[in-house]
């Protein structure tokens, strides 16, 4: 599947991605609105990781063997078989954590208003992800990548 | 003859039925629950009394996964028997079902210690969707105002929060000389029954009821505790929720080996050979205090469901093990709970911790050797599967551990051998 890679070396930590994530996850997809107005507050799922002078970006990877998925209480969490997707269901969440006690990225996101997680869904819909597309310096790549 | 047969079919046998079919497309399942519904998220019975979920959002599976991993449900009967020489299980209905390779996924039952007066109408217990059911409706039949939670556990402060949600008047009464013991320490613990407090629940500890009494001019009908020093404290529904045991007694009078749970190998495979156990009647392998015992949590059964299912379809797989860990969401204060969270004294470990008294946040990392064996961390959670990465790869963390406990500890924080190899960087 295609998958997004962070190259270390090119990322400035400037966080757009983190700013693009947000917009594109917003009811909006206004960036003044989705961070002054809109409730609930849409929130990024990716994190840039920073310990100077190193800084990358991180979002869900889409485990093969994903622990968050068996380890989900509700089964809103789900593996797609043809996509390879890891898949979250807003739905079905009841805001238990227990998927970010076992991600070992750290890429499960609380959203504390709505009480539930959030994570990257690639952008479906998206031709590229929205962290992808608007990095300034092409230090996210979403390319086929083997499991 | 079925191939494999599973009884219990919750997260252990939902866990198995999904790795068997993972390498044998073919081979005959049959399930089997004494629950006419048994794919439901059992933790999420409190949201059910809440009110927050109904039963079809409480379906961890939903109602087509029988069929669609091609698995015969038998559902709403009970097993009563197990014969092995005859590699066979009986149910109540007077019908055989033999197999080829069998797994035990029965669970938990209810500890209902004894107390004065547990007949009466209003006394609950807290693990089964028959159990939410049966207190909402009596919660709506009775208008009861108020409740008393005997135990202050996972399972005890759940189902307080569902009934405070509910509008009730709560008073929990624990044992222990705090809430939550099993999990967190004393400063931890003393955080969350402050949250707990302001939600307007009573809590008393240090002591247990002795005594269930009837109400006035209806003594049939719960009416009040009296607790093991005396107080009392008057309620119209008491839901004791001490904790779960495991459900052995299809192996009793059998050989298969139980020590407080079915004792298993580390392909979760019991001392008879084809019979596997997983889930909260197992003893499973705890890879922090490297040895087997009981820890029912939902994740873990699911995942010793799974490797049962691997080796009884021929794919061999070991259990790595896992470790008391709980994550919380009651009452707004996300907390996580993981291995040797509340050690006693001990020269061997070295005990880090941080607290902000204003932002309510408490983080507490336990190492032994430089490796992370234990962890508590309160109101700020985000990183803790990183945490938990490092604690079951036995990371040495010695280079970066004045880095664990801060605010902006992530990935970036790792020595770039162990971000490669977690592929987080090129
Ligand atoms: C209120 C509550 C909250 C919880 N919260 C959490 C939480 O936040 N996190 C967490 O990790 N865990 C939590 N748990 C624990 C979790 O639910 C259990 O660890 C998990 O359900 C264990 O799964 P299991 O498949 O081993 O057994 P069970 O879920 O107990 O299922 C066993 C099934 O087998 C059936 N059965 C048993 N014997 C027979 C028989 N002889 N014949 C036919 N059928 C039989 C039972 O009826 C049942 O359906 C909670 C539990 C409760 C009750």
């Amino acid at each position: 599947m295609k998958r997004i890679i962070a190259k270390q070396e090119a990322c400035m930590g400037c966080g757009l991605c983190e700013v693009y994530c947000t917009v594109a996850h917003s009811k909006s997809k206004d960036i003044i609105k989705a961070y002054n107005s809109e409730r609930p507050k849409p929130i990024s799922r990716v994190t840039v990781e920073r310990n100077k002078p190193v800084s990358f970006a991180i979002q869900c990877r889409h485990c093969q063997d994903a622990p968050c998925v068996t380890a989900c209480l509700s089964g809103a969490m789900t593996k797609d078989e043809k996509t390879g997707q890891v898949t979250h269901n807003k739905e079905k969440c009841i805001g238990c954590w227990t998927c970010i006690m076992v991600c070992p990225y750290g890429a499960i996101k609380m959203d504390k208003e709505g009480k539930v997680v959030a994570k990257c869904d690639l952008c479906q819909g998206l031709e590229e992800p929205a962290c992808v597309a608007n990095c300034p310096n092409q230090a996210l790549v979403f390319k086929e990548v083997k499991p | 003859m079925a191939k494999y047969v599973i009884v219990g079919a919750s997260a252990a046998g939902i866990g198995a039925v999904e790795a068997i079919r993972d390498v044998d497309p073919v081979g005959s399942i049959t399930i089997i629950s004494d629950e006419p519904c048994p794919q439901y998220s059992r933790p999420m019975i409190s949201d059910f009394v809440s009110g927050k979920a109904d039963f079809t959002k409480m379906k961890c599976r939903d109602d087509e996964f029988w069929k669609q991993t091609n698995a015969e449900a038998i559902l709403g009967k009970k097993a009563t028997a197990l014969n092995l020489a005859e590699k066979a299980v009986s149910l109540e209905s007077g019908e055989k079902v033999p197999y080829e390779k069998l797994l035990l996924a029965t669970g938990g039952k209810p500890f209902v210690p004894k107390m004065d007066g547990q007949d009466k109408d209003g006394v609950f217990t807290f693990t089964t969707i028959k159990d939410a059911v049966q207190i909402a409706e009596k919660i709506d039949a009775i208008s009861a105002k108020s409740a008393v939670v005997v135990g202050a556990g996972l399972i005890g402060i759940s189902v307080t929060e569902a009934l405070v949600k509910r509008g009730l008047k709560v008073t929990v009464v624990e044992l222990q000389d705090k809430i939550l013991s099993l999990l967190l320490d004393a400063k931890a613990s003393e955080i969350v029954e402050d949250v707990v407090k302001k939600a307007g629940v009573d809590i008393v500890t240090g002591q247990s009821v002795q005594k269930i009494v009837g109400k006035d001019g209806n003594e049939g009908a719960v009416g009040g505790v009296i607790l093991t020093k005396g107080g009392q404290v008057p309620c119209d529904l008491v839901i004791v929720a001490i904790g779960v045991i495991p459900r052995t007694e299809l192996v009793a009078g059998t050989q298969i080996k139980t020590n407080r749970g079915i004792v298993v190998d580390s392909n979760m495979q019991t001392n008879v050979p084809d019979v596997y156990a997983s889930g909260d009647v197992a003893e499973a392998y705890d890879f922090i205090l490297s040895q087997n015992r009981l820890l029912p949590l939902w994740p873990l059964a699911m995942i010793e469901g799974q490797v049962a299912g691997y080796n009884m379809a021929g794919y061999k797989t070991t259990y790595a093990g896992g470790t008391n860990m709980s994550s919380l969401k009651y009452f707004g204060i996300p907390v996580v709970s993981i291995g040797l969270a509340n050690p006693k004294e001990d020269a061997t470990l070295e005990v880090l911790t941080k607290h902000d008294a204003e932002r309510k946040v408490y983080k507490k990392l336990v190492l032994r050797s430089n490796v992370i064996v234990g962890m508590t961390l309160v109101n700020s959670i985000e990183r803790a599967g990183v945490l938990f990465y490092l604690m079951k790869n036995k990371v040495n963390v010695k280079k970066f551990k004045q880095k664990l406990l801060e605010d902006d500890f992530g990935l970036a924080c790792l020595p770039l051998s162990l971000q490669r190899k977690m592929c987080v960087v090129q």
